[in-house]
């Protein structure tokens, strides 16, 4: 460890000032900003709209699953759009778009210490782009023969057949676009997000400074970069095997009697292309919510992050590994068989990075001051959902053990544990935390509370014994669970408690909700860093910062983000931008 | 606190209903009881790492909780432990790995005396092929299937002339005779699954898949369809039914073969679709009221 003197950490400013544009008038301040922060909110509240969408979704499927028959106007069809619509919004625009979109933008320019994205106009169309894709997504409701039912995988050739709801109608053509939309919109913020963490950098904040947080969200989005080219050729391919009757992914159909002109494509291509975005969408939902939480249990502990280094690393382990684990998705798709070898060796590799994220989270605990806020209960529940989630990950992975499993409600409750439930934790914890940066007020502790027992423990009680419905056998996207001979009468119960829970942990999200508009009046004074945090966004000499986030100067960044603690200190906390090494300063060199 | 209490009784909740809850895999009925066995070892070894975290974690909840006074320890890391617990992750995964890839070659090699049956799916009904006397399927191509010949059989095979055709109805298996399910389909994805045997995989238009299993025990056992195929997926139901060797003799016995369903007769297209340019959602909604009915 080498003592770290702000004489040698603080090269000189390479770049100079760049002249901010300054907004003028009320449209282009609050609409059409260029505000990085306003771009943030933007996303965030547009991805949240379309999220209640997909709860209100969720819930229509579990009451045909928990009380099957009830409901008239849930027809098969309708099922099928609900699950396809539902999934595509959870996965794409709300996860992807919040961690991203909302908290890339609010957090990378403030965090790394500069005045904004370094491409603010191109910033701002992003946001509008994924706008439109949202519509886009949203008018397939109202098109003739409504949205895609085809299962968000959008496999062919189902998804483009009559079969299928909207296979022959506007739905898949809307779903299609909107995804292409989607990743044109994305594409533009990515670029940002990257080239901001590694030009924008203000002085003294190495790399190896970086809260965990934009290590997170900046391997994401290179990860989203790779990746989300692959589901876009796949999006036009289909595009035009649906529109001009090409055959990329169609081979020889007889389809309800009738010879298709289609020859020669091939479906499992598609499934190849899918997952080879598929999976690296995984980890880039699960790397900003790795570097989010590090940061919560570490502030709201009072304690360093535990083996930062090796945080990092696993980081970028975990990205590049990713992105050849795909085909674990299609153990059982048909593909050759010895591909299973590869691909669950890969995949079991992959568990050792992951493991060791939580061995350091759960270090960081050890020997801390742990207050019991609300950001740290949501990071605490984090932690028992991710490892649940990423155990049964190891079952699924683990090729012959997938054999069974795959295609039933095993799955399904594995991937909402691991995809769904930890990451959205996450997302809870992280606005309780930053909340009172964007507004200036706490968020209200009772309702807090209210919120993170419900959810947590509901979420638990959703997800944990689906699984075992799976074990026994029952297939997911089923819209009917009738006649079958392996379902006992009490697993139907099972599934009746599975969605009133559901309902439940729903309502506790209106919940929420309320707290989020009613605390930005109404809320308790937060004061500039009412966490006593160490990071840049909690230094900055406005609270909620204003356009160009530092004032007349920018800090100059002195230590690593996780000074807390420190023997010797006064505080137990010292911010990256104060100078002067304590003694004994261990930051890793 | 409450917290500390939340998070025990999730592991001890967890375990208990593991334990104790009705819930579990039905009574297997293939040689795949190694795949059971593999199950277990991994509900064993994740069990034990959630159950260590999560109490690990209440732990320190308890003892580390703020407190007028306390301070937090000054450890950035801890270079032994982190690869310590590298090395024990490792030896874990690799735990899990062995005997899942062991279990795997098994599942893709496919004795020499497996004899080769066919399932073919279409939305939404299976339909099977056995080889005839001579032992061997006759080729097949989705561009074959007419009226007469569902399964798409190529006409001109020798080989498939005897092959004995079921269509849309239920299978025979005779028990403990190995199998290869070749699976095909004609129209979109399906995924051929019996709970009981563990075993599945999905059918593709355009290629031929595989699977190989050993009935071991005889009895009624329904067919799933597991990959999403459209609006009439989840009423894709089948019927396989093991046999004894003389019962499945006898079942044998009344099938018909390719050569004698082809003969023309009068009857036999009636009601078969004809003379229609192109699937209509007509075709969708007939197809489903009669899975409803069955």
């Amino acid at each position: 460890m080498v003592d770290v003197t702000p004489a040698d950490a603080v090269p000189p400013a390479e770049v100079g000032e760049v002249e901010l544009y300054h907004p003028h008038s009320w449209w282009t301040k609050y609409v059409f900003s260029q505000d990085a922060k306003v771009i943030a909110i933007q996303y965030s509240a547009t991805a949240t709209s379309i999220g209640l969408v997909a709860l209100v979704l969720s819930w229509l499927m579990r009451l045909q699953l928990g009380f099957p028959g009830t409901f008239d106007f849930i027809t098969p069809e309708a099922y099928y759009q609900f699950i396809t619509v539902h999934g595509m919004i959870m996965v794409i625009y709300l996860l992807t778009a919040l961690f991203l979109g909302g908290f890339g933008n609010y957090l990378i320019p403030l965090m790394v210490g500069a005045r904004d994205m370094v491409f603010p106009y191109v910033n701002m169309l992003s946001y509008w782009i994924y706008l439109l894709a949202v519509l886009v997504l949203v008018s397939s409701f109202f098109a003739p023969g409504g949205p895609t039912g085809a299962g968000w995988t959008l496999y062919p050739p189902q998804a483009i057949m009559s079969g299928t709801p909207g296979g022959q109608d506007w739905g898949i053509i809307l779903m299609l676009s909107s995804l292409i939309l989607f990743i044109i919109g994305f594409t533009m913020g990515g670029l940002n997000y990257v080239v901001t963490v590694l030009q924008g950098r203000t002085r003294g904040m190495t790399l190896m400074r970086l809260p965990l947080t934009v290590w997170g969200i900046f391997t994401a989005t290179v990860m989203a970069l790779l990746a989300f080219p692959a589901l876009f050729v796949a999006c036009v391919m289909m595009l035009l095997d649906r529109m001009l009757g090409t055959s990329f992914f169609m081979p020889a159909i007889v389809e309800m009697g009738e010879q298709l002109q289609h020859n020669g494509g091939s479906p499992i291509l598609f499934q190849h292309l899918f997952w080879f975005f598929g999976h690296p969408e995984v980890y880039i939902v699960a790397l900003p919510a790795f570097g989010i939480v590090s940061d919560l249990i570490s502030t709201h502990a009072r304690k360093n992050i535990f083996g930062y280094r090796m945080m990092v690393w696993a980081i970028i382990a975990i990205g590049a590994l990713s992105f050849v684990v795909w085909a674990h998705h299609m153990y059982v798709s048909g593909m050759n068989p010895y591909f299973g070898f590869f691909f669950a060796t890969t995949t079991l590799i992959i568990a050792v990075p992951t493991a060791i994220k939580v061995y350091n989270w759960v270090l960081t605990l050890w020997r801390g001051d742990i207050h019991l806020t609300i950001p740290m209960l949501f990071a605490l529940a984090f932690i028992v959902t991710f490892v649940n989630g990423g155990l049964t990950g190891l079952f699924l992975g683990n090729v012959v053990v997938d054999v069974p499993l795959s295609d039933t409600m095993f799955v399904v409750a594995h991937f909402h544990m691991v995809m769904g439930v930890a990451p959205i934790l996450v997302i809870f914890g992280a606005i309780y935390h930053w909340y009172p940066k964007v507004t200036g007020r706490l968020l209200d502790e009772t309702l807090g509370r209210f919120h993170f027992w419900v959810t947590f423990v509901g979420a638990y009680l959703i997800f944990f014994p689906m699984h075992y419905l799976g074990l026994m056998g029952v297939p997911r996207r089923y819209a009917e669970l009738t006649d079958m001979t392996i379902m006992t009468e009490s697993a139907h119960h099972l599934n009746s408690f599975i969605s009133i829970m559901a309902f439940i942990v729903g309502f506790a999200q209106m919940v929420f909700l309320f707290n989020l508009i009613w605390s930005i009046r109404h809320g308790r004074e937060a004061g500039g860093n009412p966490w006593r945090a160490t990071t840049l966004e909690w230094q900055t000499p406005q609270t909620p910062p204003a356009h160009g986030n530092f004032g007349k100067e920018l800090p100059i960044v002195y230590r690593w983000a996780y000074d807390y603690s420190v023997p010797g200190a006064k505080e137990d906390f010292i911010p990256q931008n104060v100078p002067g090494a304590f003694a004994p300063s261990r930051e890793p060199a | 606190m409450a917290v500390v209490l939340v998070l025990v009784l999730i592991v001890v909740g967890s375990v208990l209903f593991h334990l104790l809850s009705p819930w579990w895999w039905t009574p297997i009925a293939s040689n795949w009881d190694y795949i059971d066995n593999t199950i277990i070892i991994s509900f064993w070894i994740t069990g034990i790492v959630f159950a260590a975290v999560v109490l690990f974690m209440a732990y320190c909840v308890f003892r580390f909780r703020h407190r007028q006074g306390n301070r937090a320890a000054y450890e950035p890391e801890n270079k032994r432990l982190e690869w310590w617990l590298m090395v024990v992750t490792a030896a874990g995964v690799t735990a899990l790995l062995v005997p899942g890839l062991f279990v795997w070659s098994r599942f893709v090699t496919v004795p020499g005396d497996a004899t080769e049956i066919e399932v073919v799916a279409q939305q939404w009904q299976w339909s099977f092929r056995l080889p005839g006397k001579d032992g061997k399927l006759g080729t097949s191509d989705t561009r074959d299937v007419a009226a007469d010949n569902p399964l798409g059989i190529a006409p001109k095979d020798p080989d498939g002339q005897d092959d004995v055709v079921v269509e849309a109805a239920d299978l025979h298996l005779p028990v403990g005779k190995p199998v290869k399910v070749l699976l095909r389909s004609i129209d979109v994805l399906h995924d051929f699954y019996i709970p009981e045997f563990r075993a599945k995989m999905d059918m593709i238009p355009g290629s031929v898949t595989y699977f190989w299993f050993t009935p071991t025990r005889t009895g009624t056992f329904q067919v799933l369809c597991a990959e999403l195929c459209g609006q009439g997926h989840p009423l894709m139901h089948g019927v396989v039914m093991v046999d004894t060797e003389q019962d499945y003799l006898t079942w044998l016995g009344q099938q018909q073969t390719f050569a004698q369903l082809s003969t023309p007769k009068q009857t036999g297209s009636a009601n078969q679709p004809s003379g229609k340019t192109m699937a209509s959602a007509l075709d969708v909604a007939a197809k489903l009221e009669t899975l409803e009915a069955r």
